[in-house]
């Protein structure tokens, strides 16, 4: 079977993505992710992971659960997610309609000397996605494919997953905050306001 | 009387009055005998959304991921689902976010399953280790104050709390 060739720069298309976010809330998995969603649109809405593999979009489903008038934007990594396959199983049976995950697919493990990840050997997340129960999947190759699905992601009703299929690149580290209560205090205050530290949550 | 001659359907109306007292919002599990009665008073309330989910793990991010919503959400697993979730309580720790788990016990009381000894007999420690704070239960009469308990502990000082809900109170499975 022969594939469409790999073109899109993540960071490109990250920018591109979150360019439209509003007052979305988008939670990162770890890696480039962070790094990418850190560099192109920083925000205190920005709920970023250091760790907890396979916990980006169960993060994401309690959150869209949470918060049902806010769009929620899980933006994570091939490996990420095949790390807690579940719970596409899990969201696709909850069917939460605010919630979207992006898939910066590419095709390796970049943080740890780009071994090839299951989806660069027939893995295919959307199909998986689409079998467990999701509005809509899609997987995306090109600059005008990206910018056509765009604007479904904050409007159609989900749970969506797009799969961008990115270079394995590594562009400029850009880190955010580390400290785990800083990042998440920081997310709380700006989404619940100024007293969600103080009071009992 | 011994403790599991109070039925499940008694004690488990005590656990959901503590729950909804306590504001809980969403209600996550992987499915336990132990907790049958329970997910079935969740299901019956309108004011807790439930979650199933695939493997317990799933319901600490969940749980994480509505606390930053401004939602609380209770985890309800069996014992044998406590291993499942050692690296995702990383993610509790480090934040400091409040984490509700009430666990029926397996592995100890009358087990009859030689297997789920070795995950029963390290519950309590593999918790403590991993930053959560374990209080025990072997009474039905003191489940509605524990998990009030419990649930203040986890949401106003912002700690991660496990309630073990003892075999003895949950009473042995036997395979005959």
């Amino acid at each position: 079977m022969t594939r469409p060739s790999i073109t899109l720069e993540r960071r490109d298309a990250v920018a591109t993505i979150l360019k439209s976010r509003g007052d979305a809330l988008v939670v990162t998995g770890l890696g480039s992710p962070t790094w990418d969603v850190a560099a192109t649109s920083e925000s205190p809405l920005n709920f970023y992971l250091w760790g907890a593999m396979g916990g980006a979009a169960m993060i994401g489903l309690g959150l869209a659960l949470a918060q049902p008038a806010r769009r929620v934007i899980v933006i994570t990594g091939d490996g990420e997610l095949l790390m807690g396959m579940g719970s596409l199983a899990t969201i696709g049976v909850e069917h939460p309609a605010n919630l979207s995950i992006v898939v910066l697919d590419n095709e390796h493990y970049g943080e740890t000397g780009m071994q090839e990840s299951h989806t660069a050997r027939g893995v295919d997340l959307a199909a998986i996605a689409v079998a467990s129960n999701f509005a809509s999947a899609s997987t995306l190759y090109t600059r005008r494919e990206l910018d056509a699905w765009v604007p479904a992601l904050y409007r159609d009703a989900g749970p969506l997953l797009g799969v961008v299929k990115v270079r394995p690149t590594q562009p400029p580290l850009q880190v955010p905050a580390r400290d785990g209560t800083s990042i998440r205090s920081r997310f709380r205050e700006a989404l619940l306001g100024p007293g969600a530290s103080r009071e009992s949550s | 009387m011994s403790e599991a001659s109070v039925p499940q359907s008694v004690w488990s109306q005590d656990i959901h009055r503590a729950l909804a007292d306590a504001g809980i919002r969403q209600v996550a599990y992987v499915p336990d005998a132990g907790h049958q009665s329970l997910i079935e008073r969740c299901h019956a309330d309108a004011s807790m959304r439930t979650v199933r989910l695939t493997t317990e793990e799933e319901g600490i991010a969940l749980a994480a991921g509505a606390w930053l919503g401004g939602a609380r959400a209770a985890l309800l697993m069996q014992s044998s689902g406590v291993g499942n979730c050692v690296n995702m309580l990383s993610l509790i720790e480090e934040c400091r976010c409040p984490l509700l788990m009430l666990v029926t016990m397996r592995g100890e009381w009358g087990e009859t399953n030689p297997w789920q000894v070795p995950m029963g007999q390290r519950t309590a420690p593999v918790l403590e280790r991993c930053g959560v704070i374990v209080q025990h239960v072997d009474r039905a009469g003191d489940l509605g104050a524990e998990v009030a308990a419990a649930a203040q502990l986890a949401f106003v000082s912002a700690r991660a709390v496990a309630l073990l809900i003892g075999q003895r109170l949950v009473g042995a499975k036997t395979f005959e």
